[in-house]
């Protein structure tokens, strides 16, 4: 038997920031989930302040999520923006700040910001890799005055707000995966360009689908599921939502690749790097 | 023959120092074990609590190598090679080496409203579905091992204990809210007293459970929903107002 050096806090715990008796490698999704969110949330940001090459062109009409749906769209000054005849209400007004880039980003797609913003699986992976609160599992936290959501943080209270706001989003993204097959002449047909868009609605309706505010509100709030047939029904939808919710983390990575693939793929389309294969 | 080196904290509330001891292994070994055999063969005075040494008494929760477990759950074999750190758990106020004061728990227990049945049907009797009371029966698995407590941030670093009442009894709260014959109101108190507001959903206590209990996607989350419901949700509270909306 041998003591140790020296004597240690009471139960040997160790204090301090990052402190931790841990052997695995704690650390490894700390870096991952950080290096994630700024990666794909970075890109999409860079992406709405450039407000170029959301629309595919060359007679397809594929529209990047990063830019749909387009309320406004830039007249003139930024290639690749979607034609004037497809945006809600033209082009941008005069009176737009010229130091503010005409992105139709800023507007109906801020809605999936707020969403992923205030989503609990966000707040998880967002307190954990940048406010350190904790870190990882009983790893020290950061050593700033811990109010949970009990002050500044309310507003989080608000996710099913964010959620209604996405789902009229999800509605305007499968309308335009629905458009994705039909050319700019409105001939039936399929491209690669179509399946990405595909794809990129079904796996934010799997996110969407699996929220926890959604899940509550369409069944887990009842006591009751078997009362009447209303309940019944309710119940088997909160089923099907838990059977995404408990993919939600999983839903909520694979949709945020997926936007930023879809705009990327659109954006190279754009500009002529990519040709799409279709049967146009 | 096997051998394995255990660096077992040793002391009580005024102290203490890790202390190293070396023991021989066997195939299936956990480290309860491990402290069993340091007891009989080097430190008879070692303190540890322990009970079923199978996993549902929840007496033996101790922190292995950093992470709050069972003991009696944990296999040598399932943790990496080198010295197995033992250290009581953090949250709770230590009385002697392994064995930690949980009894602040059992006080929030009493803190919270039991169940308030519905009057009884015609028949005398109380029927409840099955689908109705799956969601509850997941959480009467807990075997109050306390590790979910222990992991805690807001408990275990931030020593918020009166004001937040920890995920064990949020998920109590959560067995008695969504009770198909309860009437209780509890959703105040759920807020205030018991600070669901404190927990930022970090899910450390989900991670730790032994038994697996979805502590914060189908217990705290769900009473964090309710509370936005009464408090925070204009639009709910108006067709509440109206329609008179009851979710009993």
């Amino acid at each position: 038997m041998n003591s140790s050096a020296s004597a240690s806090s009471v139960g040997g715990h160790a204090g301090g920031f990052a402190a931790t008796h841990r052997s695995d490698n704690w650390w490894l999704g700390w870096v991952l989930t950080a290096g994630g969110l700024i990666l794909f949330f970075g890109y999409l940001t860079i992406r709405a302040f450039q407000g170029t090459y959301f629309w595919s062109g060359h007679g397809l009409a594929y529209i990047s999520p990063a830019g749909s749906p387009p309320l406004f769209t830039p007249a003139s000054g930024y290639p690749g923006a979607v034609p004037l005849s497809h945006a809600w209400l033209g082009a941008f007004p005069r009176w737009w700040p010229k130091f503010i880039p005409q992105s139709p980003a800023f507007f109906v797609p801020g809605l999936a910001i707020a969403f992923r913003f205030t989503c609990y699986y966000y707040r998880k992976a967002y307190y954990r890799a940048f406010a350190a609160t904790p870190p990882a599992c009983a790893v020290g936290g950061a050593p700033l005055k811990y109010r949970g959501e009990t002050a500044l943080l309310l507003f989080q209270n608000l996710h099913r707000y964010a959620l209604y706001g996405a789902l009229l989003l999800l509605v305007f993204l499968w309308y335009d995966a629905f458009r994705a097959f039909f050319n700019e002449h409105g001939r039936f047909g399929i491209g690669v360009g179509t399946l990405v868009l595909v794809i990129n609605a079904s796996l934010l309706s799997g996110y969407t689908f699996g929220c926890h505010s959604w899940r509550h509100l369409i069944g887990g709030k009842l006591n009751c599921f078997s009362c009447d047939g209303a309940s019944k029904f309710r119940y088997t939808i909160w089923k099907k939502s838990t059977w995404y919710n408990q993919r939600h983390m999983l839903f909520a990575w694979l949709s945020l690749f997926w936007v930023a693939f879809t705009d990327f793929y659109v954006s190279m389309v754009s500009r002529g790097v990519i040709t799409d294969l279709n049967t146009w | 023959m096997a051998t394995r080196t255990f660096r077992v904290w040793r002391g009580d509330k005024d102290g203490g120092e890790f202390k190293e001891y070396t023991v021989e292994t066997q195939p299936g070994m956990v480290v309860l074990d491990g402290i069993h055999r340091i007891q009989a063969e080097h430190a008879g005075d070692l303190a540890v609590r322990w009970n079923c040494k199978a996993g549902k008494c929840g007496s033996c929760s101790m922190e292995i190598n950093g992470k709050p477990r069972l003991s009696c759950m944990t296999r040598l074999n399932s943790l990496p090679e080198g010295t197995i750190t033992v250290q009581p758990l953090k949250t709770f106020p230590l009385i002697k080496d392994l064995v930690t004061d949980v009894k602040w728990n059992y006080e929030q227990n009493k803190r919270i409203p039991p169940l308030k049945p519905r009057a009884r049907e015609a028949d005398g009797h109380h029927r409840m579905m099955q689908e109705d009371v799956d969601r509850v029966q997941e959480f009467r698995k807990c075997i109050e091992c306390f590790l979910c407590q222990d992991v805690c941030h807001v408990l275990r670093d931030h020593h918020k204990h009166d004001q937040f009442v920890g995920p064990r009894f949020m998920i109590r709260l959560a067995q008695l809210e969504m009770h198909p014959l309860d009437t209780e109101d509890r959703i105040p108190k759920i807020r205030k007293e018991f600070g669901s507001g404190w927990c930022n959903i970090t899910r450390c206590c989900t991670e730790v459970c032994p038994e697996h209990i979805g502590i914060t996607d189908n217990g705290i989350i769900p009473m964090k929903e309710r509370v936005v419901d009464r408090y925070y949700d204009p639009i709910a509270w108006f067709f509440k107002k109206v329609f008179g909306a009851s979710n009993k």
